[in-house]
């Protein structure tokens, strides 16, 4: 047997290899710059990083190529589209990361020690939350170009591996944290089984990993149909995991809760993209010629997903619960993309994963804000009124919480109104009937919280508005800006993503 | 068409000074009005220049364009947001400019005492960029955001003093009824795009020979129902009066010069439409017919000055909407009183602020008198006013109502006959109530309070005043002379062959000349010769009665439409509640309970959670099972 030496594409992989290199650069930061330097740093360091590989995304973003790692991965334009689509909601995620009050002193002293005590008196900072930022986006950028399911599970792991830490280091509330921490890490060493068992069985099917070979056995239908079946079924389990969709969503709700806010906010966001990127890919190349197989029941789960999200969102007390649970229904509205299996339900779903991100973003940047003297207040009764001590921060979580309902003139709305009507034209009428009624009911608690804020008079316990750094002004301007703009002229990034968006396989 | 680069220009000063003045706030207090009345005479100039160049050109070159940018396409449907400048709007933009240029100068000295004077100047600011995008609007939609921007401007500007809950009540009723005409003109849009495809004007104007009458009527009637609504005419009138509540310089130049003038430019412009529909251009003639004596009755009554101009000018816009329902022959006389009456009624609105000015903001005439003494200057334009409004020759009025009544009278049969007459006798009531006002206001004994100190206003607000009177001298000689406005108006109509004449110009100067003898006559009687009670008397006539109320036209209102439109309301409330307000909350309260019970699944044990990570892979494996079987 002969051995032939990898050749890489270096430009086409630059900006996982960017990123992988800063995220390195970043360890040695933590070995051999002094304390005093090390945050400013490591932001630096890491913002530049993501800059320079959207440099490089942008430099390669006509080419494609399914030869850049020998077969491993795809380049093409939805790739290229989720990539940017990453490195943006990362950037502006990093920036809330950079106020150093949400983190603990020392992630491995016990909660309430001499030892925690002791570095948080000395101003301690977990600065390595940056390199850990950067590994895990290198690998969500991996994750949607992978074109095996070998790469494909280094990738989920790659991503998985440094956010298991970071939902671990918020400063307050470190117990619950911690919990998040470990329960994320069990659940998703759980469901990483599913994702490896399925594998497993698509080899068994197809003898091959490969997407290209995979797909070949499903055209020409010569293997074992159990084995396909139950391969799709596990490896879709390990997907739907990551997304948070109903049943595999447990996890979402304690974490989201648990996790520092920016890490939430980042996790939520960006995730998402990484995890429904891959899984676009996946149905629309591998699996499409076995629609008829899958369709039925990831409908099922689309629907379920919507209605559970949005209905438990409603009792929601906490607003990162409530976000988290909202989340969970666009999880579901999401998955209607991948069920229309067109153009247009591609376009859509990029566009809103988009969209959605960012103000995902926005939104959580906004609860970072809220705090009392022993950090952030996520009660929602507490906001109560905020809009009469604050307008411009509550202004801005209504946007974003317009968004999400999907009101005309945001981004969520023309997001919506795409996906379903992709949705639609395939003739998933079931699924549409069922998204606009639960967006109706999501709509109910959305608004809720706006009126909360505006419209009730404000609650005398101390709770008061952070006045924002200018690193989160940022990225609260940025996120209402691309929200509203892609409200109210979307032509120009609708545009694009039609041009760009064809699988190449 | 040629294209211009420099049409813009007209709207954004205006519309800059505006933004500035709001956008600086309190800091602009200072500088804003010198800035807002900088920018309006910058217009005017751009206006004049405007003029200069279509001058130079031939008749068929004069009208200019200047696309700004792709307003809407979707699809087929694309409209450019585009200036037209053509030989009418040339002549609303230098009035609109000229004008509204001398009551921003009148209003820094009047609104002095004013905290809120800068705001007051940005507002006026903002009725200039709005009424010039009205009149240079290339298409009914470009129009249309003039329209509701002058709408909006001058909702601001009555409810300027909105502390007095009168007032705010007054713009809120300019509002709504001008809401009903505003529906008319977004109807008209609707039908003609359905109908044409197009609502641009050169485009509707194109696709007239080939549209049905029915089509045509229907746009036209809506097209009334617009001009009716912002121009006070019958049967939505009744706003107007109370739009006398903004401040003085606000209603001689939006409810007297301009903007009520709006509906005449809208029929003027539409002409090719009203042309080819002639149900809907003989309404506009009965309601141009209606309006004038409906105006002119309850200005016999009036004891406030600003409401017996206001009752004037909405009997003075019905003689233009009456011309302007007269066809090809009467456009360019609607135009012309429209631009002398610009002049005398606004400077005599400026006339009536300059003696409240001088008599503690006082308006009933009943407690004036004599003030010819005290304010000489401001008796001296106003009386120029007045023999312009009058029709007396060689002032403005002469010339252009005249014209009118000729062209009534001429307009053939039984209709000429009738249109005629009534025009006659709304010129013989006119000179009643205006002599009534002069009387009553500037001679006879003193019958003001012992605090009122009359005086002459400074010479910032009587210097407009003057030029204002000027214009009403001479503008009528000017534009006629030579038949200069007609001319200068002929190629935008179309142009049928001469009627024949019923009763020649001197003849129907005589006849006018003769019913304003007698109404001056009767006034004299009955107010000259007779002491003027300071105190309206109660034992009146029944006729006295109405007219003082406006004949009736509030009580009509609100039996007609406020009453039943407020039953209807409260029953739609109570549906709402009801029904739907119940729907939603039995939705919120099924789906609070459904997620109050789902959220029991959240245990937050790790174990239960795999558990239903099992449950659901077992589930799922299971129902492909199923569905594959």
């Amino acid at each position: 047997m002969t051995f032939n030496a990898p050749v890489l594409n270096y430009t086409l992989l630059s900006p996982i290899l960017i990123l992988l290199g800063g995220a390195l650069l970043g360890v040695l930061v933590e070995a051999f710059v002094s304390k005093a330097m090390r945050a400013v740093t490591q932001l630096s360091l890491t913002v530049g990083t993501l800059v320079l590989s959207l440099a490089q995304v942008w430099r390669i973003h006509n080419e494609q190529s399914m030869s850049a790692a020998m077969g491993s991965v795809i380049i093409d334009g939805p790739g290229v589209l989720l990539q940017a689509s990453i490195l943006i909601i990362s950037i502006i995620s990093v920036f809330l990361i950079a106020d150093t009050d949400h983190f603990t002193a020392l992630a491995a002293a016990l909660p309430g020690s001499e030892e925690e005590r002791h570095s948080l008196e000395s101003g301690n900072q977990v600065t390595e939350v940056y390199p850990l930022t950067l590994f895990a986006i290198s690998g969500m950028m991996l994750f949607p170009i992978a074109s095996d399911l070998i790469t494909l599970f280094v990738a989920l792991e790659m991503l998985s591996l440094p956010l298991y830490l970071m939902a671990g280091l918020s400063r307050r509330r470190r117990l619950a944290s911690q919990e998040a921490a470990l329960k994320y890490f069990l659940l998703g060493a759980f469901s990483s089984a599913f994702f490896l068992f399925g594998m497993a069985y698509l080899y068994g099917y197809s003898a091959s990993v490969t997407y290209a070979g995979i797909r070949e056995s499903i055209v020409g239908g010569s293997g074992n149909d159990v084995l396909l079946l139950i391969g799709m079924a596990f490896l879709t389990i390990g997907l739907l995991f990551k997304v948070g969709a109903v049943p595999f969503h447990a996890w979402s709700p304690d974490v989201y809760q648990g996790a520092p806010t920016p890490i939430t906010g980042f996790m939520a966001a960006a995730t998402k993209v990484a995890a429904f990127g891959a899984m676009l890919r996946i149905y629309y190349t591998v699996f499409a010629n076995a629609q008829w197989s899958w369709s039925p029941l990831l409908s099922l789960i689309a629907i379920v997903t919507m209605l559970f999200g949005s209905l438990v969102a409603i009792s929601q007390r906490d607003v990162k619960r409530m976000l988290a649970y909202s989340s969970i229904a666009h999880a579901g509205f999401l998955l209607a993309g991948v069920i229309a299996l067109n153009k247009a339900g591609l376009e859509a779903s990029i566009f809103y994963l988009f969209a959605y991100g960012v103000a995902t973003v926005g939104a959580f940047a906004v609860v970072t804000l809220v705090r009392d003297s022993s950090g952030e207040v996520t009660d929602l009764n507490r906001w109560k009124g905020l809009g009469k001590r604050s307008p411009w921060v509550a202004i801005s979580f209504a946007g974003f919480l317009l968004a999400f309902a999907g009101i005309p003139l945001t981004s969520g709305f023309i997001g919506k109104f795409s996906i379903f009507s992709a949705a639609y034209e395939s003739g998933a009428k079931g699924l549409v009937i069922a998204g606009v009624l639960s967006s109706a009911i999501a709509a109910f608690f959305y608004i809720r919280v706006i009126v909360l804020m505006f419209f009730t008079d404000p609650s005398q316990d101390g709770t008061s508005v952070q006045l924002p750094s200018i690193l989160t002004r940022a990225t609260l301007i940025i996120s209402m800006a691309v929200t509203v703009v892609l409200g109210v002229y979307p032509a120009p990034l609708l545009n694009l993503i039609s041009h760009f968006s064809t699988f190449i396989r | 068409m040629i294209t211009s680069t420099t049409l813009v220009y007209l709207i954004a000063l205006p519309l800059a000074g505006s933004a500035i003045l709001l956008l600086a706030g309190r800091r602009s207090d200072k500088w804003g009005h010198l800035l807002a009345t900088a920018l309006s005479a910058s217009s005017f100039f751009v206006g004049l220049y405007q003029l200069s160049l279509m001058l130079g050109r031939s008749n068929s070159e004069r009208p200019i364009t200047q696309k700004l940018f792709e307003w809407i396409s979707v699809g087929s449907f694309k409209i450019d947001a585009s200036l037209m400048l053509d030989q009418l709007s040339i002549c609303f933009v230098l009035l609109i400019t000229g004008v509204g240029t001398l009551i921003h100068i009148y209003s820094i000295s009047y609104m002095s005492h004013d905290p809120d004077r800068r705001r007051f100047f940005a507002f006026l600011n903002l009725f200039i960029a709005a009424m010039l995008l009205l009149v240079l609007g290339d298409s009914y939609l470009n129009l249309y955001v003039g329209w509701e921007g002058v709408g909006l401007a001058s909702y601001l500007l009555i409810g300027f003093w909105n502390q007095k809950p009168a007032y705010a009540t007054a713009s809120k009723k300019a509002f709504v009824m001008n809401r009903i005409g505003d529906m008319g003109l977004s109807f008209a849009i609707m039908i003609a795009f359905a109908t044409m495809g197009t609502v641009s004007f050169s485009g509707v104007k194109e696709a007239v020979d080939h549209t049905s009458t029915a089509a045509l009527t229907g746009i036209g009637l809506m097209l009334l129902v617009a001009a009716t609504g912002k121009s006070a005419q019958f049967p939505l009138q009744a706003w107007l009066g109370d739009a006398m509540a903004g401040p003085t310089p606000v209603s001689a130049l939006i409810h007297a010069a301009t903007m009520v003038t709006a509906g005449v430019y809208l029929i003027t412009r539409s002409n090719f439409i009203f042309d080819a529909a002639p149900t809907a251009q003989l309404l506009v003639v009965i309601i141009g017919a209606i309006t004038l004596m409906f105006g002119a009755l309850i200005g016999t009554a009036k004891d406030d000055i600003k409401k017996a101009l206001a009752a004037s000018t909405m009997s003075q816009i019905g003689y233009m909407i009456l011309g302007a329902g007269l066809g090809p022959v009467g456009y360019a006389f609607a135009i012309m009183h429209l631009l002398t009456h610009g002049f005398f009624k606004a400077g005599m609105f400026l006339g009536a602020g300059s003696v409240m000015h001088g008599m503690n903001d006082e308006v009933n005439m009943r407690k004036y008198g004599a003030l010819r003494k005290f304010m000489p200057i401001t008796f001296a334009t106003f009386g120029l006013g007045y023999l312009a409004i009058l029709g007396v020759p060689p002032f403005a009025g002469f010339y252009s109502k005249d014209m009118i009544i000729e062209t009534a009278f001429n307009s053939g049969g039984a209709k000429g006959i009738i249109l005629g007459c009534v025009t006659l006798l709304g010129a013989g009531i006119t000179a009643f109530y205006m002599t009534r006002v002069m009387i009553l206001t500037f001679t006879g004994k003193s019958r003001w309070d012992d605090e009122a100190h009359p005086h002459e206003s400074p010479w910032l607000m009587w210097l407009p005043m003057a030029i204002l009177a000027i214009g009403s001298v001479t503008s009528g000689y000017l534009l006629s002379h030579g038949d200069a406005l007609v001319n200068w108006l002929s190629p935008l109509f179309e142009h049928h062959g001469e009627h024949e004449e019923l009763l020649s110009p001197m003849v129907v100067s005589g006849l006018a000349l003769a019913m304003v003898a007698i109404g001056v006559a009767i006034a004299f009687v009955k107010y000259s010769r007779n002491e003027v009670a300071s105190v309206a008397p109660t034992d009146v006539s029944i006729f006295t009665t109405i007219a003082r109320q406006d004949l009736l036209q509030d009580r009509f209102n609100e039996a007609v439409f406020m009453q039943p439109g407020q039953a209807l309301t409260a029953v739609l409330v109570k549906t709402d509640e009801a029904v739907i307000d119940g729907a939603v909350r039995g939705v919120g309260r099924v789906a609070l309970g459904s997620g109050s019970a789902l959220r029991g699944v959240q245990t937050g044990f790790v174990r239960s959670y795999a558990a239903l990570i099992l449950l659901g892979a077992v589930a799922l494996v299971a129902a492909i099972w199923v569905v594959t079987q």
